[in-house]
């Protein structure tokens, strides 16, 4: 057994007992239960709606548009998509109507009693026919976003090498599947204000959209996280609908309502990782050397804006790899479909370029007739190089130790060899090994940190406690353990003496969302702050000594509460020194730091059943300082196997813009039964940024897996796809396409 | 679901009369008649595992069976699971090991996990990601599972 000086989860007591609770664990007296009436056509004008007979129409609240008290609008960065459709429908599953009513088996009757006349006009599903405008269905082009980061001079780059080797990818959605579905709890008191309860990610985004939909300023709209059963990024921006539709029903009825979504429901219509396409151009030397990328990068946004355009910046920023490319040029759109809106998933852009590109490196590594392994040495970033936005690069990635710990813990380049020999004696099942080599940019984006300008508090309480306050979600990746750990190494006193406030807006301050694998990086380090601030408080009065025990500390912090009422400190973000960044051109310090890893996997392909099983699986990064391995283990565990069902299983089958297999049954993630063993280390080289030198994590996992285990297929098999998801199916089609060229 | 009948039900010991339409889904009874919200529900149609409780010793989904076909059997809630004082020796794994992430799942679970252990007090990997596997995870790859009940197993104290 391994000995742990760790800390457990803050909250495992209450969720191993049963005890936690979560939204749907939740009655409040008179409560209703509301549901959604969707359109089922992708896009259309609406004409007219009807409530058939055969229901007591008296007995249930119903709201429109036009019971919109503010704005009819969700907003997120623009302000394009409405929180009712009222004249037209957009995509499959849009809301125009909601019902609420005592029993929610009668609402969910009485929803299929109403009838929606739509005249349906042609939709568009696919990023070609967006780019061709076939119709257009989003402004004047279709084109939500566009970005072109410029390094060098690609034309010259190109010219430059002696092969240029080009080729397309591309990725399907994905759905976060989280086990709890989306639902909230919203009330509208007398007093005009409005609170929702609820599984979300990021309380402030929902407080900011139930502003605009009722006109209110922030100390009317209060918003409290529940224990949230997952999110990984699916609760960033869906929250701000589903709660802006119970509070409209509760504003209406008076009542509090609450909303849970079906698993159908759930899939069909909330966000999933945009689908992506990707051309790229590689020239390289007779050296290996790459001399010049050029990548046009796509992603599917679905009917709206929402936060397509910043997940298409990190894709297009993570695009050319850690790679140290001297001319490069990365073109990228983001285009409207008539599919429901594509949003936040962990990774958030980056595994869709990621993939095109670490697959791209296998396939010119092939064509070039060099070992992949070596192509990527002869390339990749050290410190002092420069990436595509021209960041030079301040701590040494130290890929080649990378590269050497794979080579040890899994004999990677004799097996890539000595495969293509056993694979000969064997007609059905060919083994191969493939990795990938990539890095994650921790925090916002850009100047996105400064913008945020995150607040995180503590404050000691008589009864000798120290509060954490945050808006920053503990959704199973572990915030809560990793603030108490943060606040009372910084404090001098026990995790136990240690509590973190649940997130609610009339509480605590705004941290930030709850994304982008900032909470423990650039939160916990405010939060480090704000503690080394307390104590300096505590010392400048002369309550506290230079060295102190806990007993010391909070008699301390008594004196001053008495004295001076209070004990806090807050701490606000304030940029580090040195990092510059230009939004219009896209060039500088796109993110304060990385992490840079290499992951691998062993793969069986069985060439009669077309199925791959991963054999083995390997993720090695330098992530900083490890605050809580177990934590931290089961962030890249957790994540290697999202990747894992990204790559081989997770289909999500479209018709007309809708989700046809919305059922836990036919869209496939692992079970227990199916995922492979996977092998988890870390470096903990770098230690510049974050609380201790903690770099972000929690994105990371997602970025290696597809490209990874599909590169080993490669070399299983001389060729694979250039398409994830890879179901047998589609590798039956693939290889047998194959065979006839 | 006008029509009502009696169902006697014994949950974590203690003998309970609902008076339910004999189709009332298990689940139902357990969360909204008992209020034992421990048990969840991940997808009503018997693919996740959150809903799964023990009947009669045996794990079931909760999600799928009428209340009318358990009458008068014994079931075993996670609320059941650990005594006032203290957790479980799984619950304790689970706890120490990194079983847990989001929790949503970790009834199902913990009861998946105890219906081996039951079973099969020694099991080997292979035995334990068999036992699991009609129990959902997102969150943690299931290596974390897989480790907190070997290492449960290995315990002296497990029951």
């Amino acid at each position: 057994m391994k000995k742990r000086s760790f800390p457990t989860r803050v909250e495992g007591v209450s969720k191993l007992t049963g005890k936690s609770k979560y939204i749907d664990d939740l009655k409040f007296p008179n409560m209703l239960h509301g549901v959604s009436v969707r359109s089922s056509v992708p896009r259309g004008k609406i004409k007219g709606v009807s409530f058939k007979p055969g229901i007591d129409w008296e007995k249930f609240t119903i709201v429109r548009a036009s019971d919109i008290p503010g704005k009819n609008v969700i907003q997120v960065i623009l302000d394009d998509q409405p929180c009712l459709a009222s004249s037209h429908i957009s995509h499959p599953g849009e809301v125009v109507l909601l019902l609420a009513g005592e029993d929610r088996e009668e609402v969910l009757k009485a929803r299929d009693y109403v009838e929606l006349d739509i005249e349906a006009s042609p939709g568009i599903f696919s990023i070609e026919d967006s780019l061709a405008k076939k119709e257009v269905v989003w402004g004047s082009d279709n084109i939500f976003k566009e970005y072109t980061i410029t390094k060098g001079d690609v034309a010259k780059g190109i010219s430059a090498g002696s092969q240029v080797i080009e080729g397309s990818y591309s990725t399907g959605a994905q759905e976060q599947l989280y086990i709890e579905n989306h639902g909230v709890i919203a009330h509208a008191s007398d007093d005009g204000s409005i609170t929702v309860w609820g599984s979300l990610q990021c309380p402030y985004y929902v407080q900011q959209a139930l502003r605009e939909v009722f006109s209110l300023p922030p100390e009317k709209v209060r918003v409290v996280q529940t224990e949230t059963g997952g999110g990984f990024g699916g609760k960033e921006d869906y929250p701000s609908i589903i709660s802006s539709h119970a509070a409209l029903l509760s504003y209406k009825s008076k009542r509090p309502v609450k909303m849970i979504y079906s698993r159908a429901e759930d899939m069909e219509v909330t966000t999933k990782r945009h689908p992506s396409m990707s051309h790229i151009k590689m020239a390289v030397d007779k050296k290996g050397k790459i001399t010049g990328l050029d990548f046009e990068f796509f992603l599917d946004g679905g009917a709206y804006a929402t936060l397509s355009s910043v997940v298409l910046s990190r894709g297009t920023i993570h695009a050319a790899g850690p790679y140290n490319i001297e001319n490069v040029r990365v073109h990228s759109k983001a285009v409207a479909t008539n599919h429901p809106p594509f949003g936040a998933f962990r990774g958030f852009g980056a595994p869709q370029s990621i993939f095109a590109l670490e697959r791209h490196m296998d396939v010119v590594a092939k064509k070039l007739g060099i070992d992949p392994v070596e192509f990527r040495k002869i390339n990749v970033l050290k410190i002092g190089d420069t990436t595509a936005t021209g960041q030079s690069i301040a701590e040494e990635p130290g890929y080649h130790e990378l590269f050497s710990t794979v080579d040890e813990l899994m004999d990677f380049s004799e097996k890539s060899k000595s495969f293509a020999i056993q694979n000969k004696k064997n007609p059905i099942v060919k083994k191969g090994i493939g990795l990938a080599c990539f890095f994650h940019g921790a925090g916002f984006t850009g100047s996105g940190e400064s913008y945020l300008a995150s607040i995180v508090g503590l404050e000691a309480t008589r009864d000798g406690q120290v509060v954490v306050k945050a808006s920053s979600t503990e959704i199973g990746q572990g915030a809560n353990t990793i603030f108490s750990q943060v606040a009372s190494s910084a404090l001098g006193i026990s995790e136990q003496s240690v509590i973190v406030a649940r997130p609610d807006t009339s509480n605590v301050p705004n941290s930030g969302p709850t994304v982008a694998s900032r909470t423990t990086m650039v939160v916990g380090d405010l939060l480090e702050k704000a503690g080394s601030s307390l104590v300096s408080t505590l010392r400048t009065t002369g309550f506290l000594g230079e060295v102190y025990t806990e007993r010391e500390f909070f008699e301390a912090s008594g004196k001053y509460i008495d004295q001076f009422g209070s004990l806090k400190s807050y701490v606000q973000y304030k940029q580090p020194p040195g990092i510059k960044w230009d939004e219009e051109n896209y060039q500088g310090d796109a993110y304060a730091t990385y992490a840079w890893a290499v992951y691998a996997a062993e793969v069986s392909v069985n060439t009669l059943t077309y199925e791959t099983k991963v054999d083995d699986f390997v993720a090695i990064q330098e992530v900083g300082h490890v605050m809580h391995p177990t934590l931290a283990e089961g962030q890249i565990e957790g994540g290697v196997a999202q990747g894992v069902g990204y790559a081989l299983s997770e289909k999500v089958v479209w018709e007309e813009g809708l989700m046809k297999n919305s059922q836990m049954t036919n869209y496939i993630m692992h079970t227990s039964a199916d995922v492979p063993d996977i092998r988890v280390y870390f470096e903990e080289k770098n230690q510049n940024y974050g609380p201790k030198g903690a770099k972000g994590i929690g994105e990371l996992p997602m970025d290696g897996p597809a490209p990874a285990i599909i590169n080993a297929v490669q070399n299983a098999l001389g060729s694979a796809p250039h398409f994830i998801p890879m179901l047998p199916e589609d590798l039956m089609e693939f290889m047998e396409a194959s065979s006839e060229s | 679901m006008s029509h009502k009948e009696e169902f006697t039900l014994k949950i974590n010991g203690e003998t309970k009369v609902f008076l339910a339409h004999p189709m009332e889904r298990l689940l139902d009874t357990i969360r909204s008649d008992e209020n034992l919200t421990g048990t969840k529900e991940g997808c009503g149609e018997g693919e996740c595992g959150a809903c799964s409780v023990l009947v009669n010793g045996k794990l079931v989904n909760s999600c799928l069976i009428p209340i009318s076909q358990v009458a008068s059997s014994e079931i075993e809630t996670i609320e059941g699971v650990a005594n006032s004082e203290s957790l479980a020796p799984i619950q304790k794994s689970f706890l120490e090991n990194g079983g847990a992430q989001c929790g949503f799942c970790t009834p199902g679970m913990v009861l998946a996990a105890i219906s081996l252990l039951r079973d099969n007090p020694a099991p080997n990997l292979e035995e334990v990601k068999t036992a699991l596997s009609g129990n959902l995870c997102r969150c943690t790859g299931y290596k974390k599972i897989f480790e907190s009940t070997l290492i449960c197993s290995q315990m002296e104290d497990q029951q």
